[in-house]
């Protein structure tokens, strides 16, 4: 069983439907009980970085998402709050990166950044098997992950930032696999078969 | 470098859609699924569907049917008409949909802009403006376009940038319906003034007009009619779009 974690700030419907397109048991969730009976835990995350985790304190989930030994993937603000720190509402993260997200350069460019952006793997992942080079991905933020030694796979919109990282059963994707169309389905279906 | 996006949009009215000229003169164009699912495997980059009969009774259908859209669609899609309140945002965005568009709405309480965007993001919060020109002055038009306001659209175009929108869909209600391409000269005004994506609204009537408003920097291209009955296919657009330089997801 996947646990789909609710926590009042992300866009469960979206990835639940995608859940139910593969016939993947899922729960959507925001219990410490359910999320230990899982095997595996999608964390997605929509809207501000502080309120996103005021609301995981409420749930008391911060201290289970650290130390949890079943693979995680973070989507988009969910991958922003496995770092140490982000910029956004200046707030502490969850802390199982050791980074700062930073937010783009509004003087250079348009923010957020909104629309479909091609991806560069740098690193080989069980996450994109199948998935060909320069594929399309949609992304919608204003803050990001600089690009460091986790990173699978980049991006570009006035620099280079981190579209995908991950470190032993801990993935996190900066855009959104389940509003990317046939690619974003491969990338959901990689994480439940194959990581 | 991120793509420049072809969006459908769909006036539904109770579960159809509809299309008018100048905002009036509606004709049926089919059930809203089965078009946002056609328009997603023919490549659409997003969808936004705008409730036209939206009151509080339809309310309730209106979050069913962005619970089937949603079902269906792999793709952003934005949903708006008659979303006043912070409640009324999370319940379509719990439903399924990734963004609302506000019009009537912020234009009586702008505040409601930067209330949305701090509780769900920016990228979630799209201001609609309906610009329609009035005594030779481009002026902001709500209620469906049947309301003229006291806000002069560059300006509200700014403001709303300033109050947290994520991005602005700019409609021409001088253009729209008519299939003699974008207003052009205004949206170059608007990317120009503002820091946040810009989609185009109002006029497209053939691929030429969607190659000149990306030449002048807008971000999206929204269409409506000239999908809805087999005019232009998006495969079409986006290749002759390819071919004239613009960078489009093929």
């Amino acid at each position: 069983m996947i646990a789909l974690i609710d926590y009042g700030a992300g866009n469960t419907a979206s990835v639940a439907n995608v859940l139910v397109e593969l016939n993947c048991e899922f729960k959507i969730t925001n219990s410490e009980s359910d999320i230990c009976q899982s095997d595996k835990i999608i964390f997605p995350g929509v809207g501000e970085a502080s309120f996103a985790m005021r609301r995981l304190h409420m749930s008391n989930l911060i201290n289970l998402l650290r130390i949890v030994k079943k693979p995680l993937l973070g989507i988009c603000l969910g991958m922003q709050l496995l770092s140490q720190k982000s910029k956004e509402g200046n707030v502490c993260g969850i802390g199982i990166f050791p980074y700062e997200t930073e937010k783009f350069d509004e003087s250079n460019i348009k923010v957020p950044h909104m629309g479909w952006n091609q991806i560069k793997l740098v690193k080989s992942s069980k996450l994109f098997e199948g998935i060909k080079e320069n594929e399309y991905f949609y992304f919608a933020h204003s803050y990001f992950v600089p690009v460091n030694e986790h990173t699978t796979a980049v991006s570009s919109y006035d620099v280079e930032f981190c579209a995908a990282m991950e470190n032993e059963n801990i993935y996190g994707v900066q855009f959104h696999p389940e509003k990317s169309g046939h690619a974003g389905i491969q990338l959901i279906k990689n994480f439940i078969e194959k990581c | 470098m991120v793509s420049k996006r072809i969006i459908p949009c769909l006036d539904v009215k109770d579960g159809r859609v509809t299309k008018g000229t100048n905002f009036i003169n509606l004709r049926d164009a089919g059930s809203a699924v089965e078009l946002a699912d056609k328009y997603y495997n023919d490549g659409a980059d997003e969808l936004v569907f705008l409730d036209i009969t939206a009151t509080i009774e339809k309310r309730k259908t209106l979050l069913e049917l962005v619970k089937n859209v949603a079902q269906v669609l792999r793709i952003p899609f934005t949903v708006g008409g008659g979303i006043s309140q912070l409640n009324d945002i999370e319940a379509l965005l719990r439903a399924g949909a990734d963004k609302v568009s506000l019009n009537s709405s912020i234009a009586a309480n702008p505040a409601l802009i930067t209330d949305a965007a701090k509780r769900f993001g920016s990228q979630a919060v799209v201001a609609a403006i309906d610009v329609k020109t009035s005594a030779e002055l481009k002026k902001v038009f709500v209620k469906g376009g049947t309301q003229e306001t006291e806000l002069e659209a560059i300006s509200w175009c700014k403001k709303v940038c300033e109050l947290g929108a994520g991005e602005i869909l700019l409609t021409s209600m001088d253009h729209d319906g008519t299939k003699e391409g974008y207003d052009l000269e205004f949206l170059s005004k608007i990317v120009k003034e503002v820091s946040i994506p810009v989609i185009a609204s109002g006029g497209a009537g053939k691929p030429e007009h969607f190659l000149h408003a990306f030449e002048i920097g807008v971000d999206a291209c929204l269409a409506a009619g000239l999908f809805h009955f087999n005019e232009l296919s998006i495969v079409e657009l986006k290749s002759f779009l390819k071919t004239n330089g613009i960078n489009v997801r093929l």
